[in-house]
């Protein structure tokens, strides 16, 4: 059972209240006639399933009605942020792994 | 009986409230205060069970959670039955009937003991795997038998009378287990005013301090918990929840608590006052903070025959003695390799039966407890450990022996004490299975000689969990976590002023687990690792040396931990037999993983109140009085109950049915629509959000018109369709499929949101909020006008597919002259709280076209014969609207690409083999097909036979005079006039032909009129 | 017709309305008075529900809000902006909604006043039928709404004058602490009687009455209209 901070209620709010919906930040092609058959496809169907830092969609289904991002580690269930739709993540591989670099 | 083991003074019983209760048909007296263990103990109820697999005699060899074998069936009546409650953990009551889960047909007389005298060698490990499961078809078979024979407890054949519920809970700090250290937590957090919840399995709170030799401030510790649970009951934002077990530990602390709030009192809940009161509850606690304090689990030492009754932890014998007033035997012998199990021996001492021995596998005991007992004169054998129990239904002598650890053989001349009780203790076993159910992986500490748990963020392991058993140690250890968990959320408060406790002073322990026998290991009469399971050590040997070389494999192989011991007594022994045979070290050799829930938990308490009527919420609609009192039967749909079908007198499903479609087709028929989903939606951008979210086009739809329209996902394949009506240029009503109400307005909203956020529009379900009656048939619009004159429903001004408003029986409604029946049809609207009214008036002006009401198989027929598809039931989420030869719903020269457009071109979906919707008209006129049916193209047989589709919906028709069916076939659209089969399980092989999906009135001038 | 339809669904004959817990039985023992009772249940039928949906913003937007209704627009979640003289409330539901509640009968007086003030991307969705008021009273209440709710009903995290909306039983509800001891579920018609169910069999053990349902008021009708007018 996670606790999730929806960055619109601007609160903790128990899991049963959210529902996931997928990977985060898959964008429609904005020319999806011009797009090739495999390109459609990819963006239909193919998702990350990463062991580690991920990127979700969420949905506040029993609260503001409202989606958002959250970048939950798929191995220790921590969740790192959240986000509204429309943008960046802050924690992502990249920045961790050159922070990991760094050290 | 007369309670021969009872001491006259001591104890935390009552002697002033004896109670009577019966195990196995026997009854016996104890006392308030006891357990049902510590009563059976102080009755000398030597055997208990029978054992699993090799059924033998069972004794009570512990006295809290890890109890392998005193595990009984409860209730005095049959709705009362309760398996797997511990003895040692079930408070006694006036009144209480238990009995034994093993042993068949009684644990005395035991017809499997035959077997299991001589079963050790028929019954190695994986012994179910390698005898039973072949071959797999007799398996039913062998596992009732063995499941009888091995008696696992049975559930009630009757309704539980019991109510059980759920509570959610949010808290600073929660405190699992009350003793010490848990204790000297809850106080420091409580002060400082954060919200507390201490909860502990037990009956009463205080837990090793409750049998306690040491005093706290120069008075028994039992005084100083009194005087700790006194000032936290004064706190208002501390709750106390004895009788608790956290029992799941989740993500996030996130903690289940399983309270028995009544099973202390009796074997059903009683009432109070009339009321119904909860038996059981479950918690759910999101907590900021996590303090686990849940102690030890002490380990006897694997030794052979250490399952003969009469065979207790050292630790066990203590409590039974101190806190009981019980002492289990006369005659002791205590095996340890440790200080702190001489507690045991003095304590018997104490309470003036005889000290055999004490057996100490070192060979220079050193300590303040060590000290103690030799000025007793009690004799100590050092460098030695008990290898056999002598005995059947009860010890009757200990041979001990001269042990060489290192090189783990017997190492001196065999001696034979005579004895009835051997108390052994291999060490002290954190108990980690709670923070191992967040996937923490305990580690190993060698100076413990034990695993601690792993890290999980926000939880604070305290006193004996993390090594720190002794009370000044654990009251130190939990005062400061409480302190700086308290901080942690907030709240400031100073360290409690720790009382004084002496320092006893303990020697070392020496790691000893399987203790050598004179024979090899593998030869050696059977010692128990894991008695629940009847797992012995030469079974793991022999697991290691079948190749099982995982700890989770020779679990598993073996059977070790599991069921409703999850690994209490005799995982870490195990898990050291296993690493002596791999040659390698405990740690490498690692621990198993313990999930939820710690100890067995009854249905009732998961269940909560989702049940009887609760279990999932039912929908009503503001008609719903009416259909009842009607005598409608219900067909649930989603969460709705709809109206299935509205039967008269005797009449079948079927005879209702039919008489209900005659009545549209020949007059008029009402339906309650309500239940559609309704979806306002308002916006500068509406029409274009229509545009992108259907298949079809919305730009011309006028303002007062509606239109059907299809949803795809962006895979092409139908989702939901309804008909939307303009009734503003920026405003529209769209309906939606019943069960997809929701799923609708969700994906609307996932497009607005985070692909389309610039178009201005919003939605809103506004289900609930309107009443839908679609009455339908050629005397609609007669009915109807009987009961508005403010809408001209003649043919012209009031076309199909147009929306009026006006008042209906005085009521302002919105009408929308949409057709699910291809009949004259019209909608009716109104806010729900005045629908009863409209209703009923139409039913008062309709009796003179027999106005009937209809439900939804009626619905369905008739829409079937219109060839109009339900969602859900023509399509399965791989239909394409050209598949369900929908082009005309189908906008490709609407500017925008639509959802789905772009995967419409795909080959795939472009593919003219796909299946497609058809008609099919059995050659037989009588004859339903099952809905589910595959469809074949040859009649006869062969394999592999291509199946080339499915029935989808099939009825029998009045208004045909015969039975039809919708179906999806490969490339169905070609295929029309073909004859194709249904092969059915009996072996009957249907034939159909394929035909057009509309069966009736094809050019719709019927709903023209 | 116009670019939004308009339409007061209350009849203007006599007409019985039904709520939505008209048919509802009770099946658990009731206390015999609400003193007796740790819990009292009574409706609040018929009011006027409006979903508002519009851009926080907009201080036009907000401006036209309050001059309707009297009371300012609540921008984030917390409390309710209430006032109980008049039986009005403005609720944040989301950053872009908000549930109004007036008396009975006066929710299309008020969708039209609201529609005479605000202009641009905004809407108005009347919902009256599709949801009812259960008023909560009592010591216990607490407790009870523990057993329904996941959301954290303690002051620190509830205070007195909070609005939210959460998971209730296996369906969902808006909360409101109107008092220490009173407080306000806003529930789904078709989800009603589930829910009230559900609220009688949790709160048998505390001891529950249920009131008589709080008569339709129709003295209050002017009330938002004069508000309107004032505005102007
Ligand atoms: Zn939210």
């Amino acid at each position: 059972m996670l606790h999730i901070y929806c960055p619109h209620c601007a609160e903790y709010r128990e899991e049963e209240e959210f529902r996931p919906k997928g990977e985060a930040h898959i964008a429609r092609p904005v020319e999806p006639e011009a797009t090739s058959d495999e390109d459609w496809g990819n963006y239909l169907f193919f998702r990350k399933n990463p062991r580690g830092l991920h990127h979700e969609l969420w949905y506040h289904a029993a609260g503001c009605r409202k989606f958002f991002n959250i970048t939950r580690d798929t191995v220790s269930y921590q969740i790192h942020e959240t986000y509204k739709v429309g943008q960046q993540p802050s924690v992502t591989k990249q920045a961790s792994s050159s922070k990991g670099a760094a050290k | 009986m007369s309670q021969q083991n009872r001491l006259g003074t001591g104890g935390r019983i009552d002697r002033s409230r004896p109670l009577r209760f019966t195990f196995n048909g026997v009854e016996l007296q104890g006392f308030a205060g006891d357990t049902l263990a510590s009563a059976l103990l102080a009755n000398a109820v030597d055997v208990v069970n029978r054992s699993f697999k090799y059924s033998r005699p069972r004794g009570i060899v512990a006295a809290g959670a890890e109890e392998p074998n005193a595990v009984v069936q409860l209730g005095a009546s049959e709705a009362a039955q309760v398996p797997n409650v511990r003895a040692t953990q079930q408070a006694l009551y006036g009144g209480l009937v238990a009995a034994s889960t093993n042993g068949w047909p009684n644990v005395d007389k035991d017809l499997m003991g035959v077997i299991g005298s001589v079963g050790g060698k028929f019954m190695p490990p994986g012994f179910y795997y390698k005898t039973f499961m072949a071959p797999a078809s007799m398996w039913p078979k062998y596992e009732k038998y063995i499941r009888k024979a091995a008696g696992l407890g049975r559930t009630p054949k009757e309704k539980d009378p019991d109510i059980y519920d759920h509570i959610n809970r949010h808290c600073d700090v929660l405190v699992i287990g009350a003793g010490p250290a848990g204790l000297a937590a809850a106080l420091a957090a409580g002060r400082s005013g954060a919200r507390v919840i201490l909860c502990d399995e037990q009956e009463e709170m205080g837990g090793s301090l409750l049998d306690s030799r040491e005093l706290i401030d120069g008075r028994p510790a039992s005084a100083w918990v009194a005087s700790v649970l006194a000032e936290l009951a004064t706190m208002p934002e501390v709750l106390l929840l004895p009788r608790t077990t956290a029992n799941g530990y989740h993500d996030h602390n996130f903690v289940t608590l399983h309270e028995r709030r009544t099973e202390h009192l009796a074997d059903l809940a009683p009432s109070i006052n009339g009321r119904r009161q909860v038996r059981a509850r479950m918690h759910r606690v999101r907590a900021g903070e996590v303090i686990l304090a849940t102690g030890t689990h002490e380990r006897p030492l694997v030794f052979s025959h250490n399952d003969v009754p009469g065979n207790m932890v050292a630790g066990a014998v203590s409590t039974y003695i101190r806190r009981y007033a019980v002492v289990p035997g006369r005659r002791l012998v205590l095996s340890t390799s440790n200080d702190h199990a001489y507690r045991a021996a003095l304590d018997w001492h104490d309470a003036g039966r005889e000290v055999v021995a004490i057996v100490d596998a070192r060979e220079h005991p050193d300590g303040d407890l060590v000290n103690e007992a030799r000025s007793r004169n009690i004799r100590i054998i050092p460098g030695s450990a008990v290898i056999e129990a002598n005995g059947k239904k009860r010890v009757s002598g200990a041979q001990v022996a001269r042990i060489d650890i290192g090189g783990f053989k017997v190492a001196g001349r065999v001696e034979t004490l005579s004895c009835d009780t051997i108390a052994s203790s291999g060490g002290y076993s954190p108990v980690v299975h709670l923070a191992a159910h967040t996937g923490a992986r305990p580690e190993w500490r060698d100076d413990i000689l034990g695993f601690v748990p792993g890290k999980v963020p926000g939880m604070t392991p305290v006193g004996g969990v993390q090594g720190k058993g002794a009370i000044a140690e654990a009251l130190a250890d939990g005062a400061a976590a409480g302190v700086a968990a308290a901080q942690r959320t907030g709240f400031q408060v100073e360290a409690p002023a720790l009382p004084k406790v002496a320092k006893v002073r303990e020697g070392r322990a020496v790691a000893l687990y399987q203790v050598p026998h004179v024979k090899p290991a593998m030869r050696a009469p059977k010692q128990f690792v894991d008695p629940q399971n009847d797992v012995t050590a030469a079974g793991i040997e022999l697991a290691t040396r079948e190749g099982f070389e995982s700890i989770e494999h020779v679990k598993r192989y073996t059977g070790m931990g599991f069921g409703t011991d999850q690994g209490k007594l005799g995982n870490i022994n195990g898990m050291a037999i296993a690493a002596r045979c791999l040659k390698q070290t405990i740690p490498q050799t690692g621990t198993t993983v313990f999930r939820p829930n710690y100890t067995p938990i009854t249905f009732g308490a998961i269940t909560g109140r989702h049940c009887r009527e609760f279990f999932d919420p039912r929908r009503y609609t503001a008609l719903h009085a009416w259909h009842v009192e009607h005598g409608a039967k219900f067909e649930e749909v989603g969460q709705w109950m709809r109206p299935w079908y509205f039967p008269r007198g005797n009449e079948t499903m079927h005879e209702a049915v039919q008489r209900e479609c005659r009545a549209v087709r020949e007059s008029v028929g009402i339906l309650d629509a309500s239940t559609l989903g309704k979806i306002e939606i308002q916006g500068k951008d509406a029409r274009e959000f229509l545009n992108r979210l259907y298949t079809n086009a919305w730009t011309k739809l006028d303002v007062g018109k509606c239109r059907y329209g299809l949803m795809c996902k962006d895979d092409g394949m139908v989702m939901d369709d309804g008909v939307t009506a303009c009734i503003g240029d920026n405003h529209f009503h769209m309906t939606t499929t019943t069960g997809g109400a929701a799923a609708v307005l969700d994906w609307m909203e996932l497009w607005h949101q985070t692909e389309w956020p610039e178009l201005e529009v919003y939605f809103n379900s506004v289900t609930d909020h309107w009443a839908a009656m679609a009455i339908n048939g050629p005397n609609a619009r007669k009915l109807l006008a009987e009961l508005t004159d403010d809408i001209d429903l003649s043919r012209d001004n009031f076309k199909f597919m147009d929306m009026r408003e006006g008042t209906v029986a005085g009521v302002p409604a919105r009408v929308y002259r949409i057709s699910f029946t291809g009949e004259l049809s019209y909608e009716i609207n109104v806010q729900a709280n005045h629908a009863m009214h409209v209703w009923k008036a139409l039913f008062e002006k309709g009796e003179k076209y027999s106005l009937t009401p209809y439900g939804t198989e009626t619905m369905h027929v008739l829409r079937a014969e219109k060839g109009f598809i339900i969602v859900g039931q023509e399509t399965d989420g791989s239909m394409t609207p050209e598949d369900l030869g929908m082009q005309w719903c189908v906008g490709y020269k609407k500017p925008f690409s639509w959802i789905g457009r772009r995967a419409l071109t795909r080959p795939d979906t472009k593919r003219d083999d796909r299946k497609q919707l058809v008609g099919l008209k059995p050659l037989d006129p009588k004859l339903v097909l099952d809905e589910g049916a595959q469809i074949v193209l040859e009649k006869e047989i062969t394999i592999p036979m291509p199946m080339v589709g499915h029935v989808t919906s099939s009825y029998y028709s009045p208004n045909l005079g015969h039975s039809f069916a919708l179906a999806v076939v490969k490339g169905g659209a070609k295929r029309m006039g073909q004859t194709v089969y249904l092969p059915m399980a009996d072996g009957r092989v249907h034939a159909a032909e394929v035909v057009s999906p509309v069966f009736y009135d094809a050019d719709g001038a019927r709903q023209n009129v | 017709m116009s670019e939004i339809a308009q339409m007061d669904l209350n009849p203007r004959g006599a007409v019985k309305s039904e709520s939505p817990l008209a048919m509802a039985r009770v099946n658990v023992a009731l206390a015999s008075s609400a003193r007796d009772a740790g819990v009292v249940v009574r409706e609040k039928p018929f009011l006027g529900h409006l979903v508002l949906r519009g851009n926080a913003q907009d201080e036009a937007f907000r401006g036209g809000v309050e001059r309707v209704l009297g009371l300012a627009l609540p921008l984030a979640l917390g409390p309710v902006a209430r006032d109980e003289s008049r039986g009005v409330s403005i609720q944040w539901m989301s950053p872009d909604e908000w549930l109004i509640v007036v008396p009975a009968g006066l929710e299309f007086e008020a969708e039209a006043a609201l529609r005479r003030e605000l202009s641009g991307h905004y809407a108005v969705m009347n919902t009256s039928g599709g949801q009812t008021v259960l008023e909560l009273t009592g010591p216990k209440v607490r407790e009870l709404l523990m057993k329904c709710t996941p959301y954290d009903v303690h002051p620190r995290a509830f205070p007195v004058g909070k609005g939210i909306s959460s998971v209730f039983a296996k369906g969902s509800a808006v909360i409101r602490r109107v008092d220490e001891e009173r407080w306000e579920l806003v529930i789904r018609r078709s989800f009603a009687d589930y829910l009230y169910s559900w609220i009688l069999d949790a709160a048998e053990e505390f001891g529950v009455f249920v009131a008589p349902a709080e008569p339709a008021g129709s003295a209050e009708r002017r009330i938002v209209r004069e508000v309107a007018v004032e505005g102007h």
